[in-house]
């Protein structure tokens, strides 16, 4: 039987997690691990929208400060359920990104980047400066999730680092999963030709603006569950996860690796949240790499590293 | 009954007449071409029918119902379809997926369907995949489905837009220049298989500046020059016209002496 | 009624800075369709490189003068390396681009100079004028005189000069711009230089008055576009009137709502403007040939 792309793609990916563990030297590597994990289902839906649909957030973070605020205030609030708290801010963000979106997204080119742009600032600073309900810059404290202890109680018993890692792996898997299965149909194949064409996309019927805002949702939503992640596994959360630096590393992950594609947005997920754990010193240079990193691929390597990389080894083994 | 109508279609750029109080007529499966000389305006009438652009003035009558300036993807939803004259290729998608893609209307369902590939989006694809196939095997692609769309020839990109349009079974199909650029074999496929379209009930709307095969197989013509309509009928009734005559001939010449290129300069 | 005047005129202070930056996008969009996110990072070059060079023992005029050309060559060498080698690529990778060089050019600084805050001395002292009831201080009229000299050179400098011309002919149609005889590179060269030069000045003006640092740009560079969108992209006289509006805005909205939402208006106005006129106040829309 023939692998398809969207297998190879799944296999590959669990592959990796299932091993991964085996080479951990230490206990930390796991929160690493889940950090690559999260930051790469936000990047995945970056793909969605950029890759697939051509077009660019630079607000996404608020999208993820949503989904991580959900997390902290709906329990203390609303009295919901941690868990239940994700899914309510992946609603909350959903519904922002159709009030945003809509209007913008029937406008060309460089609106949707300034509007999104200015939306996930507008989040931050609420964050910062409604101190009373958000703790303001300090941030605050995030209930616990329960279900380890949950499982601890039904004789499974994981460390933290094991259980995050467990969660944020599973949950990246399910959110590649459903970006591949989007690729693949109607409504990607809609996205995918108005990237290429607005104007052939208008005329076989469809509905470019609807369409983009179709991305932009499912996206947004991304962003949210990821930040939710975020929140949850930290136990504390502060306005940095809306800021304009966490909105243009999604967007660099994803081109970094080659945003055409969920195995290229995962790649440069790990990358990019790797780099830095790698040079104990970066913390200085982590601004000027970062910048370098972004115009190199965008004028050497337009499709990302991994299509890079793919063509790279196809020629060599020709 | 008549299928499209346009009356006094017009539109100024930049305060200069573009096109000017165009009007005429298409009946189910008829061929109509509209020619003249380059700048006349044909490509623009093009795009004010399809919804491209708004037109400044006139109306256009799609089956009895007025769309005057509606978005071209809800005329692709009442059944009016389109190629390009410098091609709209979807580069980055496989050629299956660019003729698939005209299946958009009939393919689309729930979007949750889709994120969870439920059976129901996976019969949508494979139904659009397989008419898509058929459609290709039709223009002669069938070979290249999985290629890269943007590594195709000219020619091959050519058929490949016929392909995506007919995707939408159109009752009015509009074609900008389908056989520009193609070697005689290939603008005599094209030729052949504009003939059978028609012969299938859809009307068809050519600019064509091949005027061998406009001549032999459209069933009326409108004559364009500098945004104005200066002649209508059939082939050899416009043909014979003086007007016609010195507008294309006198215009021709010119082009002859400027190149080529200015053909794509027109709008 | 006094304070009234107070907040008009520090919002016309304010106002003036975002309508130098907005003049700046405008050139580099005029000339090349490039949204230019590292726009405020000119800003922060000029007031920062002012301050270095005031500090190393140059006298403030001669410093501010260094720093601005400094800046342009930046802008020129940033055009060269980036902009010119990427151009035709789709706007998602200019838009990065640009981006990319804002957050370097921040790196550079930051490593350079530190993350200090520094201060420039005011060019006239800082003895309050009395005026229409209000103060302002010398500074501020230093500000407002530059944004009114720059929009009237430019606006020669477009309508008056062969060159201007030539830009806009080179953003309008770069392939005829190319047939009619016209150096398109030099065109976006000088684009880039001259919006550089003009960002800087706008930090040599501001940095006694509002403090400069390695992260001021980001900040300014978004109000900036706020201000140019407001008045209509590509449109000189929009980035002016647009730049005044917005620091109206956002002078009255501390004065008399909330000085820590002062900085939301620059980006509510941004997301209503897109919903009800995309085009700004002094834009036109634009019919996209096929």
């Amino acid at each position: 039987m023939r692998i398809s792309p969207k297998m190879a793609t799944l296999l590959t990916l669990s592959v990796i997690m299932l091993i991964a563990p085996f080479f951990f030297p230490s206990a930390y590597y796991f929160r690493i691990a889940s950090l690559v994990y999260v930051n790469a289902l936000a990047v995945v839906g970056v793909v969605i929208l950029t890759g697939y649909a051509g077009q660019i957030s630079l607000g996404h973070a608020g999208f993820a400060g949503i989904g991580g605020y959900a997390c902290a205030l709906a329990p203390v609030y609303l009295g919901l359920h941690p868990a239940a708290s994700v899914v309510f801010g992946a609603l909350a963000s959903g519904v922002m990104a159709w009030i945003v979106g809509r209007p913008i997204l029937r406008l060309k080119g460089y609106y949707l980047a300034v509007a999104s742009l200015g939306f996930g600032i507008l989040v931050s600073m609420v964050l910062t400066n409604e101190i009373a309900v958000t703790g303001g810059p300090d941030g605050m404290k995030v209930a616990d999730l329960g279900l380890r202890s949950w499982l601890s109680e039904r004789g499974l018993s994981l460390t933290n680092g094991q259980f995050w890692y467990t969660i944020t792996a599973l949950l990246l898997l399910a959110g590649a999963w459903l970006a591949l299965n989007l690729e693949n149909s109607a409504t990607g194949r809609a996205l995918r030709a108005l990237h290429g064409s607005e104007t052939a996309a208008g005329t076989v019927g469809i509905d470019v603006a609807s369409a983009k805002l179709t991305a932009f949702i499912i996206s947004a939503v991304y962003a949210s569950v990821s930040g939710s992640l975020i929140a949850l596994m930290n136990r504390m959360i502060t306005p940095d996860i809306a800021g304009y630096m966490h909105s243009i590393e999604m967007v660099t992950m994803a081109v970094l690796g080659g945003s055409a594609s969920v195995a290229g947005g995962v790649f440069g997920a790990a990358i990019l949240t790797l780099l830095p754990q790698a040079l104990t010193s970066f913390d200085q240079y982590e601004q000027v790499t970062l910048g370098l990193i972004m115009m190199l691929v965008m004028i050497f390597l337009r499709q990302g590293l991994l299509p890079g990389l793919a063509s790279l080894l196809k020629g060599r083994g020709a | 009954m008549t299928l499209l109508t346009v009356e006094g279609l017009g539109i100024q750029f930049g305060g200069v007449k573009a096109v000017n109080d165009v009007g005429f007529s298409l009946n189910p499966g008829e061929i109509v071409s509209i020619i003249g000389p380059n700048g006349a305006g044909k490509t623009t009438l093009f795009n004010m029918i399809s919804g491209v652009y708004t037109p400044g003035a006139g109306k256009v009558t799609l089956a009895g119902e007025d769309v005057t300036g509606m978005a071209p993807f809800l005329l692709a939803r009442r059944g009016l379809s389109r190629t390009f004259q410098n091609l709209q290729i979807f580069q980055s998608m496989s050629v299956l997926e660019n003729v698939m893609s005209g299946f958009h209307l009939r393919e689309r369902g729930s979007v949750l369907a889709d994120l969870f590939a439920w059976p129901t989006a996976r019969r949508r694809a494979r139904a659009a995949e397989g008419d898509a196939r058929k459609l290709l095997e039709r223009v002669g692609l069938e070979r290249a489905a999985e290629r890269e769309a943007g590594s195709l020839s000219y020619g091959s990109l050519k058929r490949l837009e016929i392909a995506r349009a007919l995707a939408l079974d159109p009752r009015l199909l509009l074609l900008d220049e389908p056989a520009a650029g193609c070697n005689a074999v290939e603008t005599e496929e094209i030729d052949h298989l504009i003939e059978e379209i028609a012969k299938a009930g859809t009307a068809i709307l050519l600019v064509e500046h091949d005027m061998k095969m406009v001549m032999r197989i459209s069933k009326h013509i409108v004559v364009l020059d500098h945004g104005e309509k200066i002649a209508e009928g059939e082939p050899a009734v416009v043909s014979r016209d003086p007007r016609v005559i010195e507008a294309y001939l006198g215009a021709q010449a010119k082009d002859k002496a400027m190149g080529e290129e200015a053909g794509h300069a027109e709008h | 009624m006094a304070d009234f005047m107070q907040f008009a005129l520090s919002g016309v202070t304010v106002g003036a800075v975002y309508a130098l930056i907005a003049l700046g996008f405008t050139i580099i969009y005029n000339a090349s369709d490039v949204v230019n996110f590292a726009q405020g990072e000119f800003v922060m070059l000029g007031g920062m490189g002012t301050v270095f060079a005031h500090q190393a023992g140059l006298p403030l005029p001669l410093a501010a003068l260094l720093a601005i050309a400094l800046t342009a060559m930046i802008g020129i060498i940033f055009n060269r390396l980036a902009i010119e080698t990427a151009r035709n690529a789709p706007v998602v990778s200019l838009i990065i681009i640009t981006i990319g060089a804002s957050i370097f050019i921040q790196g550079v600084v930051q490593i350079v100079f530190g993350k200090q805050i520094y201060r420039l001395p005011s060019f006239s002292g800082d003895t309050p004028i009395p005026l229409f009831g209000a103060n302002i201080l010398p500074q501020s009229l230093w500000v407002i005189a530059g944004a009114i000299i720059v929009f009237i050179a430019l606006w020669l400098f477009f309508t008056r000069t062969m060159t201007g011309r030539a830009v806009l002919a080179t953003s309008n149609n770069r392939l005829a711009a190319q047939l009619v005889g016209i150096n398109t590179n030099f065109m976006m060269t000088l684009s880039f230089g001259v919006s550089a030069a003009i960002g800087a000045l706008a930090g040599v003006l501001v940095s006694p008055i509002t403090l400069t640092s390695y992260q001021v740009g980001v900040p300014l560079a978004l109000k900036g576009f706020a201000a140019a969108m407001l008045g209509g992209m590509g449109n000189p006289k929009g980035a002016l009137v647009g730049g005044i509006l917005l620091g109206l805005l956002e002078s009255f909205t501390a004065g008399y709502l909330s000085s820590h939402y002062k900085d939301a208006v620059a980006f509510i106005v941004i997301l209503v403007l897109l919903s009800v006129k995309p085009q700004g106040l002094f834009g036109t829309k634009t019919v996209n040939r096929v």
